[in-house]
């Protein structure tokens, strides 16, 4: 499988995510620069990954959402293809319109860097298909602007399509509803404030980010047969 | 057309002498911005003028140090094709008036130190101190610090893996913010501050020049009085997005091959590193100061040469190959512009439109600052009596007093701090902030490196020479009961007033002890930084020498400090050791509970302490203990507690059996001590033993219980949660306090 891990001025996880796609997953990933118009070919995913993409100025994703790659991501998802967005790259997403919502400043009002305990809500998508239905994941978070916010109806629609994947056991940051993760509703692009990349060892405390990581090399290993 | 008057001379803070020095020097009177330029490269902060003289003892050498002090960095070699550069710097006179953009320009600063070299950055930690936090702007201050370095280390992309924080009423009008950073490179991809080849360009990249920090340098080699805080100006602002854009534009320049020589603007800006650079080399530089990006309008020659903008950097490139490096630059959006060239006359010629308005020979800049044999003579300051006072046996209130050291600012759980820090990202900490030591994995190697930042301001007031050799001993204990072997160190000297004799001699006693202990633990000092006239109101610091060591060992599980099963036997490494009272003056417990400050700090027998370290290294690394901590503030107690706090909730039933004052004997400090849980008692015994060193069986953990007696006497008897929780909550609720 082929990742595509996009690089943003101000982007700081790009190289995690790209060691976990290439070293863990031993998948080919590559970076892909943000002023690029378009994405390599061939690329069975993109993942945007953690940082402060153009330092987070105005408001987290806001001016990231003008780079000439995410006209590219656009397309790139339209067409069907898979998109992780990871901490900032959430942001991004939801910026960007890939995704409803907004992530705004932490309830607490400071970053905060801890592991939390995620529980899968649905298997229904390529990220988590390989995961269960209730199935707690510890998986650490790392934000300061991670409270995710949407209006009710929102809200309700995310969760009657059930496009909910992550929920907080124990809120971290003042999210809604303790939501962690969305989909969009062609389930093809994912959002979550939680680091999978940073749960990928038994050395860094946890594996369990793999259930996303090794969902989504599943998900694309069906599609090709 | 000069018109230096002794008033500008004192504003400078530079002396008498020193102005007639720099007149010689020229065979003339210099100019003003001269003036400016020598008065910020002979500041104490960049000249260690006080200091020099004796940070000639210490150890600097050893096989695998690849550069020691006088570079941005130290390097060590990890093995392999990799090498590591590290060091600590403070940031205590900005942090003090400024306290989110003092602590942030900090990490900014020492950050640079360490990608100037070419070494990707991939660790920091702080080591902070603060006034008792019942006063409102002690907490101000304490939550603008930790915010500065959270808010530019977090965006920057490195992880605050770990590090100490500390409350003393001597910090409380000067707030102590030391930042150790570390990076990694391939050995022979190490770049250093050298302006080598004649008529190779000097280029500038990064930040443009503004008015902030003028004066830094100086600022920070004064005492702070009541106009100190008209000196907010003098503080500079950070942004970290521009830094992590510097850092991954100089990386990628670097790969180039087309430069020669680069230097970070940290203090005095373009003056120190046009003056470092050319010295190093035994060259020239010649810097027109049109072509440096400003900022504001306006700006004159003076101001330029000592503005400490952030986020800027120097470098010099091989001649005709300039174009790579402004690709480079131009990728990452930032400013880079030919400001001058190398020359051969060794001078440092500044221009203004072709007009030249300083021409100073680098050599009396960079080399010829004065150094001062201070007066230190006489014993070191020391405002503690030598004699215990009356101690009235506690025995009876172990638990209640061990209750209050764990809740006590010093000892409390800092997650509130270390949780503002990203301390994940790069995904290489193996452990982070709360462990013994922090660890981190260098992804290439299978090594991964060991740190332990420790000052303890008490000890070194009732005796700088062995409260020194304390802390390299308990820093190198910390790093070999995680199974690290320490390589080398790094130090930040906190002190007062070094014009006042007993303030040297507290300076001096200090290096000397650590000069031994360095030299005895085979850690050698490979560069730091010395911050002196932390005083307000001529009332000075505890003296705080900070160590930073570094400890090498194979990637591997860590085995950390919680109890993890029930029915383990538990066993101090080392023994209960002993105290008398005058040995217990400056430990936790004499603070907390006694509230004094006496006689010496816990007697220190190094080569026993070695032997400790030898021992729990095999022991930990042959596989053989389930968690490991080594005793120190609040002693044995206090270390049984903490080990009892992990996620799986198992406590101990300790029998001790010893004569020892029973008070004494829980909270004492005495080093060369480790609390190890195993099921292998007798090999671990055998292994000690081996090393000559005591392993005495003290117990067996158990579910959910602390339960301490000696010889029957039932001294502590408590579920966890009622231990846990005001060590877990007391940072909060003292920052709540109004």
């Amino acid at each position: 499988m082929r990742f595509g891990v996009v690089v943003f001025p101000g982007s700081n996880c790009d190289h995690d995510a790209w060691y976990a796609a290439s070293h863990i997953l031993g998948q080919h990933a590559e970076f892909v620069w943000h002023d690029s118009p378009s994405l390599p070919t061939n690329l069975d995913a993109i993942i945007l990954p953690g940082g402060f993409s153009y330092g987070d100025y105005l408001r987290c994703g806001a001016i990231a959402k003008f780079s000439p790659v995410m006209s590219a991501v656009r397309k790139f998802a339209a067409d069907g293809g898979l998109v992780l967005g990871i901490c900032n790259g959430f942001q991004v997403l939801v910026e960007s319109g890939l995704l409803p919502g907004a992530l705004v400043r932490n309830q607490g009002l400071k970053f905060v860097c801890r592991l939390t305990t995620v529980r899968i809500e649905t298997t229904d998508s390529p990220f988590t298909s390989g995961g269960e239905r209730g199935q707690i994941l510890h998986l650490p978070v790392a934000h300061g602007e991670g409270c995710y916010i949407a209006d009710r109806r929102t809200l309700d629609e995310l969760e009657a399509e059930d496009r909910v994947v992550l929920r907080y056991m124990n809120n971290p940051n003042g999210s809604l509803r303790d939501i962690a993760g969305i989909l969009n509703r062609q389930r093809n692009v994912m959002g979550l404030m939680p680091h999978p990349e940073r749960a990928s060892e038994p050395l860094m405390g946890s594996t369990d980010g793999l259930v996303i990581l090794e969902s989504l090399t599943r998900a694309v290993a069906c599609t090709a047969e | 057309m000069s018109t230096i008057t002794p008033d500008l001379i004192a504003l400078h803070q530079l002396t008498d002498g020193e102005y007639r020095k720099i007149v010689s020097l020229l065979g003339r009177e210099p100019t003003y911005t001269e003036l400016g330029i020598f008065s910020v490269m002979w500041s104490e902060h960049c000249s260690y003028k006080s200091s020099r003289l004796h940070l000639k003892k210490l150890p600097t050498r050893s096989k695998l140090v690849l550069q020691g002090p006088g570079e941005n960095a130290g390097i060590i070699d990890i093995g392999g094709d990799y090498a590591i550069a590290f060091k600590i710097e403070s940031h205590n006179h900005p942090s003090f008036i400024e306290p989110f953009q003092g602590a942030a320009t900090g990490v900014g600063g020492i950050l640079r130190d360490i990608f100037t070299m070419g070494a990707r950055p991939i660790a920091v930690m702080d080591a902070i101190r603060f006034g008792p936090l019942d006063r409102a702007r002690n907490r101000r201050i304490l939550e603008g610090v930790v915010s500065g370095i959270a808010h530019y280390g977090n965006c920057f992309g490195v992880p605050t893996v770990g590090g100490e924080c500390v409350f003393e009423e001597s910090y409380s009008g000067n707030p102590l913010v030391n930042v150790f950073a570390l990076g990694v490179f391939k050995k022979d991809e190490v770049f250093y501050g050298k302006a080598t080849g004649v008529g190779n360009p000097v280029i500038y990249v990064g930040a443009k020049t503004g008015r902030d920090g003028i004066h830094g340098a100086t600022m920070a080699s004064g005492e702070f009085t009541e106009e100190s805080k008209q000196k907010r100006p003098n503080v500079q602002v950070g942004d970290p997005f521009l830094e992590k854009l510097l850092l991954e534009a100089c990386l990628e320049a670097m790969k180039t091959g087309a430069i020669v020589g680069i230097q970070d603007m940290g203090a005095a800006g373009l003056t120190c590193s046009t003056c470092e650079m050319g010295s190093r080399a035994g060259t020239g530089i010649e810097i027109d100061l049109q072509y440096v990006p400003q900022r504001e309008t306006g700006m004159t020659p003076y101001e330029i040469m000592l503005s400490e903008s952030q986020e800027r950097m120097l470098l010099v490139a091989e001649k005709g190959r300039e174009e790579e490096v402004f690709r480079v630059f131009r990728k990452w959006g930032l400013d880079a512009s030919t400001v001058g060239k190398v020359t051969n006359d060794g001078v440092l010629r500044v221009k203004d439109h072709g007009r030249v308005v300083a021409e100073i020979p680098n050599r009396d800049l960079a080399d010829e600052a004065p150094v001062y044999d201070r007066p230190h003579g006489v014993k070191p300051y020391r405002p503690a009596p030598l004699e215990a006072p009356d101690l009235p046996d506690r025995s009876a209130h172990v638990q209640a007093d061990l209750i209050t050291l764990l809740a006590s600012p010093d000892i409390c759980s800092k997650r509130w701090i270390w949780e503002q820090y990203d301390y994940t990202v790069r995904t290489n900490t193996v452990a982070g902030p709360g462990a013994d030591a922090a660890i981190i994995r260098i992804k290439e190697t299978g090594t991964s490196i060991a740190m332990s930042l420790d000052g303890n301001g008490r000890y070194c007031l009732l005796d700088p020479r062995e409260g020194t050799k304390l802390l390299v001993a308990e820093c190198c204990r910390n790093l070999s009961t995680v199974g690290a072997l320490p390589v080398a160190a790094t130090n930040n000297l906190n002190f007062g007033n070094p014009e006042r004799p007993e303030i040297m001699a507290q300076l001096v006693e200090s290096i000397e002890g650590m000069a031994e202990a360095c030299q005895f633990f085979e850690t050698p000092i490979t560069g730091g930084n010395v911050s002196l006239y932390n005083e307000t109101l001529g009332e000075g610091i505890f003296p705080t020498p900070v160590l930073g060591i570094v400890g090498l060992m194979k990637t591997e599980q860590p085995v950390g400090m919680h109890f993890r099963h029930p029915g383990r036997t538990v066993m101090l490494l080392g023994g209960v050791g002993s105290t008398d009272a005058v040995h217990l003056g400056g430990t936790e417990y004499a603070k907390v509970i006694v509230k004094g400050l006496w006689g010496l700090p816990p007697a220190l027998d190094m080569d026993t302490e070695r032997r400790v370290h030898e021992a729990i290294r095999k022991i930990v690394n042959e596989g053989l203990v389930e968690s490991a901590h080594d005793l120190s503030d609040g002693g044995l107690a206090v270390a049984l507690a903490e080990s009892s706090f992990g996620t799986a909730s198992v406590g101990a039933e300790i029998e001790l059996n010893s004569d020892i004052r029973q008070d004494f004997l829980l909270f004492h400090e005495g080093p060369s001590r480790i609390l190890v849980s195993t099921t292998e008692p007798d090999k671990i015994r055998a292994l000690a033993g081996e090393c000559g060193v005591e392993a005495v069986v003290i117990g067996a953990t158990m579910k959910e219980r602390l339960r301490i007696t000696n010889r029957l006497n039932v001294l502590v008897d408590s579920e966890l949660t009622v231990l846990w929780e005001p060590w877990q909550n007391s940072l909060a609720q003292l920052l709540r306090t109004t």
